[in-house]
């Protein structure tokens, strides 16, 4: 059974790993063939990592910046205008017609089926007449619509798991629902509201694809900066340098999140 | 539940902003689709194409074979990653010492940036100067054309979206596993079924509506794939990884032919709805009247 982990701990870490080695060698050390440890089969040297902080090779700190500030806006506004939403259909019944709270959810959930080129070439045309092309502004909403649907989706299902007696004594002494909401459920839903709000950080910070649509060379985020240098006579060292950067965060964020994952914050979306 | 007009107010701003920034733009969208706007045109103005897009679209081969090549890879990756995740999430329910410590490091690679960890693993694969081919020359074994041969390079991507995703289907399933309830287990053990038994009749059944969930989420997200082909072929080596989300790009955003590739995005998003429609029904088959 620990061989089956074991096995795929190495899987799992071997490109990491390779990253880290190769951050450390020169060109020579790559263009050459594959080498393996450092000391044995080349000379660590550390040129990778500090040109790419004195601007030299791939500049990083514009995009960092661009991505850090998109991702917490972005992961802010969705959070609040989802978890609104979500206490909505958690707490009140709808009735519209035909369609009811589950419907609604749903609603929120299927917009997730979307491919992103479906909807990147309207924003392309969009954006481009409201002269917002490669503004972090248009990513921010393009995000806040990208990360919705899900804030909706779990923290729904996490209100639902709180009594909702307790809000309700809260009207019953003369709260609104707005007070009951801000006072009562959002401060036992603290864990729920966190894990969700990384999540959207860790999938702002690495969406590519709606990234590489809307900017040109002002407001390009990490990934975007980094698979553009990846196109002739590449420098593998600095890339590996520049992308294990660029994920320490989300890595980080990562093993925080899973302290909750497993302790059964969000399983009830599942169920 | 209760009822007040206040819910409105709850979740009105959240409908509005997915209307604004999702069904607006769909809505766009469609009327591009129904166009034959090409970028040279930009000053012009929108001409009406009717449904002329469309019947190019199904009669464009290219269309048909990404949508081929799409499939295959979902089908695969997204079948490797729910029987690899099972399996680990069932090693990981004994108590095993570190399995807390195996858990985080299962995790990372679902967790970090996806185009950046393709592009690691292009110089992994790399043919000539990366890690894997070189421990297969040292082992007289040849190298293998990870990203230059039709067939290996589709392996590869699949392995790709394997190594990046079965962690989803890992912490989802664990977390469904250990919330079964004890008391089957008990009775299968008095009943002297087997460790196969167990499985099958106990432990998957009772998975049942965790799996469903999870692969149709997978799936779904699956279909979307672009950044890992954008960086590790291109679509290639010719079109062999072409998937539909790749090839609409080329032809929205590359040759921009707006008209045409909005078209094909439709197209492509009606056939996906109803296999997604049918491929749930299929599953639920068996599950007693509950949500998703």
């Amino acid at each position: 059974m620990y061989a089956t982990l074991v096995l795929w701990c190495i899987f799992a870490v071997f490109p990491f790993l390779w990253a880290f080695v190769t951050s450390f060698k020169t060109d020579q050390d790559v263009v050459n063939g594959a080498t393996y440890f450092p000391g044995i089969d080349f000379k660590p040297v550390l040129s990778a990592w500090t040109n790419l902080f004195s601007g030299e090779s791939i500049p990083i700190i514009g995009p960092y910046l661009n991505t850090v500030v998109i991702s917490i806006t972005s992961s802010l506004l969705a959070m609040m205008i989802g978890s609104l939403a979500a206490y909505g259909l958690s707490r009140f019944r709808f009735n519209l017609g035909r369609f009811g709270n589950d419907d609604i959810s749903f609603w929120f959930i299927s917009l997730r089926i979307m491919p992103a080129v479906v909807i990147a070439i309207p924003y392309f045309v969009m954006f481009n007449s409201l002269h917002l092309l490669d503004t972090k502004i248009s990513l921010i909403i393009v995000y806040i619509g990208y990360n919705m649907p899900l804030v909706v989706w779990l923290m729904k299902d996490f209100f639902d798991n709180i009594p909702s007696e307790l809000d309700e004594a809260a009207i019953v002494d003369g709260c609104s629902h707005f007070g009951a909401f801000f006072r009562i459920v959002v401060p036992l839903s603290k864990s729920g509201l966190l894990v969700t709000f990384l999540f959207c950080i860790i999938f702002s910070w690495s969406e590519f694809i709606f990234a590489l649509i809307l900017t040109i060379n002002k407001s390009q985020t990490l990934p975007l900066v980094i698979v553009g240098r990846a196109s002739t006579r590449i420098p593998w060292w600095e890339i590996s340098a520049a992308s294990l950067i660029s994920i320490l965060p989300v890595a980080v964020l990562a093993i925080v999140i899973e302290r909750y994952m497993i302790k059964g914050t969000l399983m009830g979306s599942f169920r | 539940m209760t009822d007040s007009p206040v819910k409105y107010a709850f979740v009105l701003p959240g409908v509005l902003t997915m209307i604004v920034i999702v069904i607006f733009p769909v809505g766009y969208a469609i009327r591009l689709s129904l166009s034959s706007w090409e970028i040279s045109a930009f000053g012009s103005g929108l001409d009406f194409a009717g449904l002329t897009q469309y019947a190019a679209v199904l009669q464009d081969t290219r269309f048909w074979h990404s949508l081929f090549v799409t499939f295959i890879i979902v089908f695969f990756a997204v079948s490797l990653e729910y029987v690899i995740g099972l399996s680990l999430a069932l090693i990981l329910t004994v108590e095993l010492r570190g399995r807390r410590v195996f858990r985080v490091i299962f995790l990372v690679p679902m967790m970090v940036t996806a185009v950046i960890m393709a592009l690691v693993w292009r110089t992994v694969l790399h043919e000539s100067i990366g890690p894997i081919n070189d421990i297969l020359i040292r082992l007289s074994l040849p190298g293998i054309p990870w990203l230059s041969h039709n067939t290996v390079a589709l392996i590869s991507i699949i392995m790709v979206d394997f190594w990046q995703w079965t962690p989803f289907m890992f912490i989802i399933l664990l977390a469904g596993l250990l919330s079964l309830p004890q008391d089957p287990y008990e009775a299968a053990v008095i009943d002297g079924a087997s460790p196969w038994q167990v499985f099958r009749y106990i432990t998957f059944e009772l998975l049942y509506p965790v799996s469903v969930a999870v692969l149709l989420i997978r799936t779904i997200e699956a279909f979307k794939i672009m950044g890992t082909i954008f960086v590790l072929t291109s679509g290639g080596p010719g079109t062999s990884t072409e998937t539909s989300s790749y090839y609409i790009w080329i032809r929205g955003l590359k040759e921009f032919q707006l008209g045409y590739s909005a078209a094909m995005a439709f197209t492509y998003l009606i056939i996906l709805t109803i296999g997604l429609i049918i491929f749930s029904k299929l599953l639920r088959k068996r599950i007693s009247p509950r949500k998703l």
